[in-house]
C-alpha cells in the first residue's frame, strides 16, 4: 500500500482530542468544531539500496558537472564538508545519511589515490560538536581514521588563519569562507536535507562562512523579505545564498553538491502514536501515549530531557543527487515537497502549535525561550509555500512549558541576550544594535573556538528568524509556558488553551477560523 | 514620655539572634532587647547643644542588625547601653536648648559623635581635618561611649517621644523646599555621598553597585549626581528596587545574579571559573554580606577598587584574588566633609542637594507611630520582599508629605 499523503482534517464533534507536542511531554487539546488540523504524508518508501543509490548519484551527476570519479586525482586536495549536529532532527539511527555518503565519497577518493583528504563539519556559527555527535555523524571508522590526525575538522569562523576573503557580491555583500575548503582542488558537501531550507548554495555560503560573510543575509532586513525562508523562490536569504555561491564557483572553488533527502518516519516504534492520526490510534497507541505522557510528568525535567534527546531517529533516505550545486538542489526540494508538502486551502485566523524538546539548536540541550520562539515563528511559522498559513494579523498559539533556563555551556550569550536585549526590545529591527558588540565579545569568541557553545552572535539569528512572523503576526500567546519568560519574548502567557483562544478572540475577533499544524513530523503547507 | 530603648541583655541578645536567624530580620522584636518604655528627656551635655524633638525617624540597617542580634563585637566598646536608637532624624529644635538655632526650626540630625560634640579639645586628626565620621574619640570625652546618636547612653535617640540632645554642629536646617520624608533620607544620603566621593570614580570608569535596598539606592543616586560613570550597573534583588536604580540614574538595573553578566559584558571580560577576567573599575558593596564581598571580588577588575557601604560583620570569604589581582578593599563609613576639588564642603550640604534633586523622599515607604514598633521593625527587615525601601517613626502629627510644604 503507497503511503497516504498529507491530509486536513476539518474538527466535528466526533474528533477526539488533538495531541499537542508539550516540550518534554504532550498535551491533548480538544480544539473548536470547524478546526483544520493538517497531518503530515505518510513516510515515503525508502531506498532500498542506500548504498548503491547513494554510488549511483556520485557517478552520474547531475547538471554541469563530471562523475566524482573523474574529478578525482592523485596529488589532489580534497576536502569533504558536511552537515552539523543541527540535521536532522531527532539525531537518525546509525548510520547516519552523512557516514554512508562520506564511506562512498572516501572510497572513490581511495581507488583513486587521493591522499591529502580533510573534512570539515560546516557549523557556521553553531556549537562545535562532541566526539560522540561526531562519531555518530561520520560513523567510527572514518573518526578513528582522521580525527587523530587532525584531518576531522570543526569550521572555525573565527580563526583568521583558515579564512579567505574571495570577494564581493555585486550587491556588496562579503564572501569569506573556510580557507581549506575554499583552496582546495574539489570541495565535496554532503547534506541532509530534512526541510527545503537546507541545501543548495546555502551549504557552502553559510555552513563554512565567518560572521563577516554570514552579517550579510542573517538580519532582520533579510528574514522579513524571506517569505517564506522555506521557499527558495521567495525567499532573500536563498537570493543573498545564490549571489554567494555564485561568487564562490566564480573563485575557482569546485563544488560537488550532494544532497539527501529523508522520508517522514520521525520516530521509533514504541513512540509511533505520535506520527498516527488521533482517530486511528490502536488500543497499543492509546497506551503508548498514556505511559510515555505519565512517565514524562512523573520525571524531572533534566531526566526527561535526557531520555528524549536520546530517541533516534529511525529515518530512511529517499533520494540522494549529486553534481552541479543548482541542479542538485532543484532535484532535491523536489524531493522534500514530495515528502512533506500539504495542500491547504486558504489561511486561519489563529495557528496553533505544539512545539517539541528539540530544535536544529538545542540537540543534547536545553530548549531556551528564545528557541522556543525561533521554533515556533521561525520554523513551523515559515513551513508554508505561497502565503502563510496564517492570515496577517492572526494569532499564533504555542504550546511549550517555555523554562527560564539556559545551557550556560551550549547558548552562554543567549543568557545575555534574554537579560539584556530582550528586556530592553523584542524588535528584530532594533535588537540589531547590539549584535557587534555580541558578535566580537572575546568571552563568547573564546567559548565558541574552544567550548561547544554557540556563537555569540547566534541568538540574534534566532531572533532575526523570527521576524517575519513578528511582523506578519498579531499576537503570540504561549500555553503553559513559564510567564515571566514568555513575557520577556514580549509574548502573552496562557494557563490553557480555552484561555489562549479566548485571549485570541481579542485580536481576531469572535468565532475565528483555527489550523493546527499536526508536527512534528515535518509537514510543509502550499497555501492556496 | 514614651520611647524605644535598647538593654545590654545577653540573653535578649541571643534570643534576637536566634529567632531572627530563623524567621528572618525584624521577627524578634518580641524576645530581643528594645522595649516600649517611658523615659526622661536626656539632659543637655553642655553648652552648645540643643533639645530635638523627632518628626521622623528612619530604620537603618544598623538599626536592624542590632535588634536582630547580629551587630559585630567590634561595636561593642563603642557604643554605650541602654541607648534610644534612631540616628535618621528630622525633628525641630526644642525649647530649652543651649545653642544658637531658634526653636522651631526643622533640622536633620547629623549623628556622628566627634571630638567637638565631646568636648575633646583640641579635636583627633580626623575631626581637624572635617572626617568626623572617623573621629578617633567616639568612646572618650564629656559623654558615654557611642559612635553617633542612637548608640549612644547619653543623648537619646529618634525613636522616642522624649527627643534627644544634639550638638549644633551635628545640626542642619531643613529648607523649606524638603518634605520631611526628603529630610529623614538626608543621614542615608549622606553615607551614599560619601561613599561615592570616596569610591574615587573616575570619567567614564565602570561602577557596579550591589544592593538595591536605602544604601544601594540613595548610592546609585549619589553616584549618579556626583561623578561621571562611563557604566553604572546595580544589582537589586527585587523588582520595585530596579525600577527605582533606573529612575535614580543606573544605566542597568538587573538581579544580583546577573550583575556579574552585566558587568562582563561591559568589560568584554573572559570569566574563569566565575572570576572575570577583566571587570568593574569600581564595585560598590551596598549589602555587607560574605557573598555580597565574594560577588564583588569576582567582578572587580584587577587594581580595581571594592568599596563596602553595607554594614558587614564577621565573615568568612577567600582574599586569595584580591592578592593576585591586587584590588583595594575600602571601606566607607558616614561623612563629615568631602574634598572636591579645591573646596571643602559638608556632606550633608552635598547630600540635602542629592535628595533634592533626586527626590529621594520617594524611598520612604511607610510610616509607623512608635507604639506599632514590632510591626515597623519587621516591615523594614522585609522591607525589599514587601516592596517598600525606608520604613519610618512617625514621631509627630506635624511631620510633612510631598516635597514643599
Amino acid at each position: 500500500m503507497s503511503p497516504r499523503p498529507g491530509f486536513v482534517l476539518e474538527v466535528d464533534k466526533s474528533t477526539p482530542p488533538t495531541l499537542f507536542w508539550h516540550g518534554e511531554g504532550f498535551r491533548l487539546e480538544r480544539l473548536p468544531t470547524g478546526s483544520r488540523v493538517l497531518y503530515a504524508p505518510e513516510p515515503l518508501d525508502p531506498l532500498t539500496d542506500p548504498v548503491g543509490a547513494i554510488r549511483h548519484a556520485l557517478l552520474h551527476p547531475l547538471g554541469d558537472a563530471e562523475p566524482l570519479s573523474a574529478l578525482l586525482r592523485p596529488g589532489m586536495r580534497l576536502t569533504i564538508a558536511f552537515d552539523d549536529v543541527s540535521l536532522p532532527l531527532p539525531p537518525m539511527r546509525r548510520p547516519d545519511a552523512r557516514q554512508l555518503v562520506i564511506e562512498q565519497v572516501l572510497d572513490f577518493a581511495a581507488e583513486a589515490g587521493v591522499d591529502d583528504v580533510v573534512l570539515i563539519c560546516a557549523l557556521a556559527l553553531h556549537r562545535r560538536m562532541t566526539e560522540a555527535e561526531l562519531r555518530h555523524a561520520v560513523g567510527d571508522r572514518v573518526y578513528d581514521a582522521f580525527e587523530p590526525q587532525g584531518l576531522l575538522q570543526q569550521h572555525d569562523a573565527e580563526d583568521p588563519d583558515n579564512l579567505i576573503h574571495l570577494g564581493l557580491t555585486d550587491h556588496g555583500e562579503d564572501v569569506e569562507i573556510n580557507k581549506r575548503a575554499a583552496t582546495s582542488d574539489l570541495l565535496v558537501y554532503i547534506n541532509i536535507n530534512l526541510v527545503p531550507m537546507d541545501g543548495g548554495h546555502k551549504s557552502v555560503a553559510t555552513g563554512l562562512a565567518s560572521y563577516r560573510s554570514l552579517r550579510h543575509h542573517h538580519n532582520a532586513r533579510t528574514m522579513q523579505q524571506s517569505r517564506s525562508f522555506m521557499d527558495q523562490h521567495r525567499s532573500e536569504l536563498h537570493t543573498s545564498n545564490w549571489r554567494m555561491g555564485r561568487l564562490i564557483a566564480d573563485s575557482g572553488v569546485k563544488v560537488f553538491q550532494i544532497e539527501t533527502t529523508l522520508n517522514t518516519d520521525t520516530f521509533p516504534p514504541q513512540m509511533r502514536f505520535l506520527e498516527r492520526r488521533e482517530w486511528e490510534w490502536s488500543a497499543k497507541d492509546r497506551a503508548a501515549y498514556v505511559a510515555t505522557s505519565a512517565a514524562l510528568a512523573r520525571t524531572p525535567d533534566r531526566l526527561a530531557r535526557q531520555v528524549l534527546h536520546s530517541v533516534r531517529s529511525p529515518y530512511r533516505l529517499t533520494s540522494v543527487q549529486a553534481g552541479e550545486v543548482e541542479a542538485v538542489h532543484a532535484q532535491t526540494t523536489e524531493n522534500v515537497y514530495k515528502q512533506q508538502l500539504v495542500a491547504v486551502e486558504g489561511q486561519t485566523d489563529i495557528l496553533t502549535l505544539g512545539l517539541p524538546y528539540i530544535c536544529p539548536y538545542n540537540v543534547n540541550s536545553i530548549m531556551n525561550p528564545i528557541l522556543v520562539a525561533c521554533l515556533g515563528l521561525g520554523y513551523f511559522f515559515n513551513m508554508y509555500k505561497g502565503r502563510p498559513l496564517v492570515r496577517e494579523g492572526g494569532v499564533v498559539i504555542m504550546s511549550h512549558p517555555t523554562p527560564w533556563a539556559f545551557h550556560p555551556g551550549h547558548h552562554p550569550s543567549y543568557i545575555d541576550f534574554f537579560e539584556q536585549v530582550l528586556s530592553e526590545t523584542t524588535d528584530p529591527t532594533e535588537v540589531g544594535k547590539y549584535e557587534e558588540a555580541y558578535a566580537t565579545d572575546p568571552w563568547y569568541v573564546h567559548l565558541y573556538r574552544t567550548g561547544n557553545a554557540y556563537h555569540g552572535v547566534h541568538p540574534f539569528y534566532m531572533w532575526y528568524w523570527c521576524a517575519h512572523a513578528l511582523e506578519h503576526l498579531g499576537g503570540v500567546i504561549i500555553v503553559g509556558g513559564d510567564r515571566a519568560a514568555v513575557k520577556r519574548l514580549g509574548f502573552t502567557p496562557a494557563s490553557t488553551m480555552a484561555d489562549a483562544l479566548e485571549m485570541a478572540s481579542d485580536i481576531v475577533g469572535r468565532d475565528p477560523s483555527l489550523t493546527h499544524l499536526h508536527s512534528p513530523p515535518l509537514l510543509m503547507s502550499d497555501v492556496s | 514620655m514614651k520611647g524605644l530603648l535598647v538593654e545590654r541583655s545577653l540573653p535578649r541578645f541571643a534570643a534576637a539572634r536566634l529567632f531572627s536567624s530563623i524567621g528572618g530580620s525584624g521577627t524578634s522584636t518580641s524576645v530581643g532587647p528594645l522595649r516600649l518604655t517611658d523615659l526622661e528627656a536626656p539632659d543637655l551635655p553642655g553648652p552648645g547643644w540643643h533639645r530635638v524633638q523627632p518628626l521622623l525617624a528612619g530604620i537603618c540597617g544598623s538599626d536592624l542588625a542590632t535588634l536582630d542580634g547580629h551587630s559585630s563585637r567590634y561595636f561593642e566598646g563603642i557604643v554605650s547601653f541602654p541607648f534610644v536608637p534612631g540616628h535618621e532624624v528630622v525633628g525641630v529644635v526644642d525649647e530649652g536648648s543651649a545653642g544658637g538655632l531658634p526653636a522651631g526650626t526643622r533640622v536633620v540630625v547629623e549623628p556622628v559623635l566627634g571630638c567637638i560634640p565631646r568636648g575633646i579639645d583640641p579635636p583627633c586628626a580626623a575631626c581637624a581635618d572635617g572626617r568626623v565620621g572617623g573621629c578617633e574619640r567616639v568612646a572618650f570625652g564629656h559623654i558615654a561611649p557611642g559612635l553617633q546618636i542612637g548608640f549612644c547612653a547619653d543623648t537619646g535617640g529618634g525613636w522616642s517621644h522624649a527627643g534627644l540632645v544634639a550638638h549644633g554642629v551635628q545640626l542642619h536646617p531643613v529648607p523649606d523646599a524638603l518634605s520631611d520624608d526628603d529630610a529623614v533620607m538626608v543621614e542615608p544620603t549622606a553615607c551614599a555621598v560619601h561613599a561615592a566621593l570616596a569610591a574615587g570614580v573616575e570619567p567614564g570608569d565602570t561602577v557596579a553597585v550591589l544592593g538595591g535596598g536605602t544604601v544601594g539606592l540613595t548610592t546609585t543616586a549619589a553616584l549618579r549626581q556626583l561623578a561621571s560613570p562611563g557604566a553604572l550597573l546595580v544589582g537589586a534583588k527585587y523588582p520595585h528596587q530596579r525600577q527605582l536604580a533606573g529612575e535614580l540614574g543606573a544605566d542597568l538595573a538587573v538581579t544580583p545574579a546577573q550583575l556579574a553578566r552585566a558587568v562582563r559584558r561591559r568589560s568584554r571580560s573572559l570569566t574563569i571559573s566565575g572570576q572575570l577576567s577583566g571587570g568593574a573599575d569600581i564595585v560598590v558593596d551596598c549589602v555587607g554580606s560574605a557573598d555580597s564581598v565574594a560577588q564583588s571580588l569576582e567582578m572587580v577588575r584587577p587594581r580595581g577598587r571594592v568599596v563596602l557601604v553595607g554594614m558587614p560583620g564577621k565573615m568568612n570569604i577567600d582574599l586569595a584574588s584580591l592578592w593576585h589581582r591586587e584590588v583595594s578593599l575600602a571601606g566607607a563609613y558616614a561623612y563629615g566633609s568631602e574634598r572636591t576639588g579645591r573646596s571643602v564642603r559638608r556632606t550633608f550640604d552635598i547630600a540635602m542637594e542629592v535628595v533634592a534633586a533626586a527626590r529621594l523622599g520617594r524611598l520612604v515607604s511607610a510610616r509607623y507611630p512608635l507604639e506599632r514598633f514590632e510591626e515597623a521593625v519587621a516591615h523594614a527587615g522585609a522591607a525589599g520582599r514587601r516592596g517598600a525601601v525606608k520604613v519610618v517613626f512617625e514621631m509627630h502629627p506635624r511631620s510633612r508629605k510631598g516635597l514643599t510644604s
